[in-house]
């Protein structure tokens, strides 16, 4: 009963990981109408940043700031100097484009970091249990993921909700000439944006760092779940993002550990060996394929489709 | 066909393609033989993915996919004591298109960036299923110590491989023409233009673009066993989506709106591949901005820019 | 005998706004009855449910006695139903032929065809050369259609419609953007479509929708405020009220 309860909490602490990397993919999308691929790039980054500036100075939470920091630096470069030019092309274009950017980071990282992943060791005082409820003790780091990515989302809602800015994010996703004509600065708006998303891409990357490793392309394997997520929960839509993300995450944490059992009762043993990884990579895409079915355009797509 | 700068150019490629094997002959550099053999076949997956990307305007990122697919048929057969040509090549292809069907049917139901994801998602599904069979090699791969047998053809025989290769592109290409400018591909064309405008005419444009699907899947799956054979080795690292992206490359960097526009951007990418990597071993550094600045500037490709020379502002675009 | 077009309890909404408001008309066989109203009176949207680019939200579409509500457009449009767009909608990047011969091709059967070239179809041709000669486009037919000036964009919309052998033209604004000469053209064109096709008008210019209908209805707010002939809407005051105060010279 433990393991289950600790496995959903794994499910929760996954999904909210991943919701980080939808929002920031779904916000530029929505507010932008641009498809960067090279978001997960910036998750790559911001762990890769974590790992060095929690060398540098010793300490990992300062390494953690510092690393957003360098991180939103980056998005907000990468914005100024190449996504620009890419706002109201095709979206092959923007494929292709960030497509290029994916091949330059993965390169760049190399040639600054060497091709061998990094390793982000947890303080001591968050590389402990928490016992949450009598004979229930759980990893205070994840526990800490969980917190403070709620906190995140919280934000978030409260940003695009109840601020100014907000209203420009929420008016500029439905109507990009009307913002610009009323005066504010889309360039800026923009450049915001982007570099919000890209600070979300590198907290979820430097969070993730210490239980996976920091390795060049760990971004594009994410990527396709964040991918999965903006489908099922429809593009453009943060609380999408976020339902979806807890669902993809609960399923995959869930079906990984279960569904080989689930197997080894319905199939002979060694048939159930065989299958299971594979089997249990692919409850998401299935999961996808039924909302793909039953509502194509997304669960709460704001923009039906588009 | 009317003698423009980019026909002979055309020609000309398909002229080198043939000779190439006297040449390395000549010269006893069979690296070359090698890396020509891979582009033959890389060249001939962009055809088929510019039949649904180019033509069609279906922005699949998953179209590496089929390589795989036909990869994997010709492995796994193999492995198990299957090697004839003759089983392996159509359960492949067989393999390609109910995948490409399956796929086809419920990714078409969405349009846009919708699309673009989902085909990458499911293109990564297949990834992952085919690194969790651990009986045929998992994330190390397949070895193939065999290649197809087909009787009298010797597959193993490098340059006959080459040749089969070349055979089955121009084949490919000639099939991508004709279907581009029948009553078919009319449909897929003005589906791509203005989908609004074909189902108020009275198009059911699904059905037409699942079947142009099917067909692209197909010749990648095809594409897939002669790359198996070619390696004698199957991974699944063939169908990361990073592949996929490649194959995008390969078409937008050769020309989306011709037929043939995808062999001139296999050659033109892989060739830029290798003489990047002999100058640094950082190289796609270089090639992930000129990437951006193909995106940015030119944006017809290669067939884009050789249509250029001699008409400029020339109106209108012939099919292939 | 039935009307070819019977409209019946229409209604649409968008959210909080209500785009089409229990509309309820009827257009006999080979009448050219128009819809007027002002900008934002939901005619195109009135266009879109009866061709199948949207879905009603409930009410019935009866063509030729067969209920189409719930079909899509491409089945209506085999039913002998064509439209023309407002804002031009053409393949721009195909030739001015092959455009309709696009729109031959079809009411020509299946296209499941691979091999034989289409553009050298003379069964598609034909008939696509046909309707070009009747808009007055044939001489344009080879050019690329992006290069078409907007009053030749029009008439290749008038001719795609033209090219499936309709019965009955939904046309949406085809005057939209033309300067003087060209539209006392496309009045003359329309004239002569008027005994051959029914035809549904909706119009902004109120010298060609008082020289061509037979019968026109006024829409407002999405809802029919008044159905009649020429003289019997000109003369009605709510629609002087709501609309024709605002042209003065009618």
């Amino acid at each position: 009963m433990t393991l289950f309860v600790e496995q959903c909490l794994n499910g929760l602490q996954f999904g909210l990981l991943l919701f980080l990397l939808a929002a920031g993919l779904t916000l530029v999308f929505g507010i932008m109408d641009l498809v960067n691929l090279a978001h997960g790039s910036l998750y790559m980054v911001g762990a890769y940043f974590a790992a060095t500036f929690a060398a540098w100075t010793g300490s990992f939470v300062l390494g953690a700031v510092l690393a957003l920091i360098a991180t939103l630096v980056v998005g907000m470069a990468v914005e100024v100097i190449a996504m620009r030019r890419l706002y109201g092309r095709d979206h092959l274009d923007h494929v292709l484009g960030t497509f290029g950017l994916i091949l330059f980071f993965d390169e760049a990282v190399r040639l600054v970091w060497g091709p061998e992943g990094l390793s982000l060791p947890l303080p001591s005082w968050l590389n402990t249990a928490v016992t949450l409820a009598p004979g229930f003790s759980y990893s205070a780091y994840r526990l800490s993921i969980i917190l403070v990515t709620l906190a995140v989302a919280g934000g978030l809602y409260l940003l695009v909700m109840r601020t100014r800015i907000g209203m420009l994010i929420r008016a500029g996703a439905s109507n990009r000439e009307m913002v610009g004509a009323l005066g504010v600065n889309i360039k800026l708006l923009y450049t915001l944006v982007f570099g919000l998303g890209a600070a979300l891409a590198g907290l979820a990357g430097l969070m993730q760092a210490p239980i996976l490793t920091v390795q060049i392309g760990m971004g594009e394997n994410i990527l396709i779940l964040a991918f999965v997520i903006t489908v099922i929960g429809g593009i453009g839509s943060v609380r999408g993002s976020f339902i979806a993300a807890l669902f993809v995450g609960f399923v995959d944490t869930l079906g990984r550990s279960y569904f080989p059992d689930i197997l080894r009762v319905l199939l002979s043993p060694e048939a159930a060996s065989t299958l299971a990884p594979a089997l249990s990579s692919m409850l998401i895409y299935l999961l996808m394929a039924i909302v793909l079915i039953v509502k194509p355009e997304g669960l709460f797509s704001s923009s039906g489709g588009r | 066909m009317t003698l423009t700068v980019r026909n002979i150019a055309t020609a000309a490629l398909f002229a080198a393609l043939l000779l190439l094997p006297l040449y390395v002959q000549l010269t006893g550099d069979r690296f070359m033989l090698t890396l020509f053999t891979r582009i033959v076949i890389m060249a001939l997956a962009a055809v088929s993915l510019n039949l649904i990307l180019g033509f069609g305007g279906m922005m699949s990122f998953g179209h590496a996919a089929y390589l795989g697919i036909g990869g994997y048929a010709v492995g796994m057969l193999a492995h198990e004591g299957i090697v004839s040509g003759l089983v392996q090549w159509p359960v492949a292809l067989a393999a390609s298109a109910l995948y490409a069907l399956v796929i086809g049917a419920l990714s078409l139901r969405t349009r846009g960036v919708y699309f673009i994801m989902i085909t990458l998602a499911f293109a990564q599904m297949a990834y992952y299923i085919v690194s969790g069979i651990a009986r045929y090699g998992g994330d190390d791969g397949l070895t193939i110590y065999k290649r197809s047998q087909f009787g009298i053809l010797d597959l193993s025989n490098k340059v006959v491989f080459y040749y089969v290769c070349v055979a089955l592109l121009l084949a490919t290409v000639y099939l991508v023409w004709r279907l581009v400018n029948s009553r078919f591909g009319m449909v897929v064309q003005g589906a791509r233009s203005n989908e609004t405008r074909m189902r108020a005419i009275g198009f059911p444009t699904y059905r037409y673009k699942l079947v142009c699907f099917v067909i692209a899947g197909t010749l990648g799956g095809l594409a897939g066993a002669l790359l198996a054979n070619h390696n004698e080795f199957i991974s699944p690292s063939t169908m990361y989506w990073t592949r996929s992206g490649d194959l995008i490359v390969m078409v937008v960097l050769g020309g989306m709106g011709s037929v043939a526009g995808p062999v001139f951007g296999a050659v033109a990418l892989l060739v830029l591949e290798e003489v990047l990597s002999g100058i640094t071993e950082y190289w796609p550094i270089i090639l992930g901005p000129l990437l951006l600045l193909v995106v940015l500037f030119a944006r017809g490709g290669i067939d884009g820019l050789l249509s250029a020379i001699k008409r400029p502002g020339r109106a209108g675009k012939e099919p292939a | 005998m039935s009307a070819l077009l019977q409209v019946d309890k229409l209604a649409k909404r968008f959210g909080g706004i209500v785009a089409t408001d229990d509309v309820a008309f009827e257009v006999p066989e080979g009448e050219l009855h128009a819809v007027i109203g002002p900008n934002g009176a939901g005619k195109t949207t009135l266009i879109a449910q009866l061709s199948g680019q949207l879905a009603a939200d409930s009410g019935t579409i009866r063509f030729a006695g067969a209920d189409v509500t719930r079909l899509p457009a491409w089945r209506r449009s085999h039913l002998g139903l064509a439209r023309s767009f407002q804002i031009t909608s053409l393949f721009l990047d195909l030739s001015v032929l092959d455009n309709v011969a696009l729109a031959v091709q079809a009411h020509a059967g299946h296209s499941f065809h691979f091999w034989r070239h289409a553009r050298s179809e003379t069964g598609l041709r034909q008939p696509a050369r046909a309707a070009l000669e009747q808009v007055g486009l044939a001489h344009r037919a080879e050019a690329r259609a992006s290069l078409l000036s907007h009053g030749e964009h029009r008439l290749l919309e008038l001719a795609m419609a033209l090219a499936g052998s309709p019965r009955l033209l939904l046309l949406d604004e085809p005057m939209a953007g033309l300067g003087p000469d060209e539209s006392v053209r496309m009045v003359a064109m329309l004239a002569g479509l008027k005994k051959r096709y029914t035809i549904l008008l909706v119009e902004h210019d109120m010298e060609a929708v008082f020289a061509l209908a037979d019968r026109i209805s006024v829409l407002v707010y999405g809802r029919v405020i008044a159905t009649g002939a020429p003289h019997t809407i000109r003369a009605n005051v709510q629609v002087r009220e709501a609309y024709l105060g605002e042209d003065a010279d009618v």
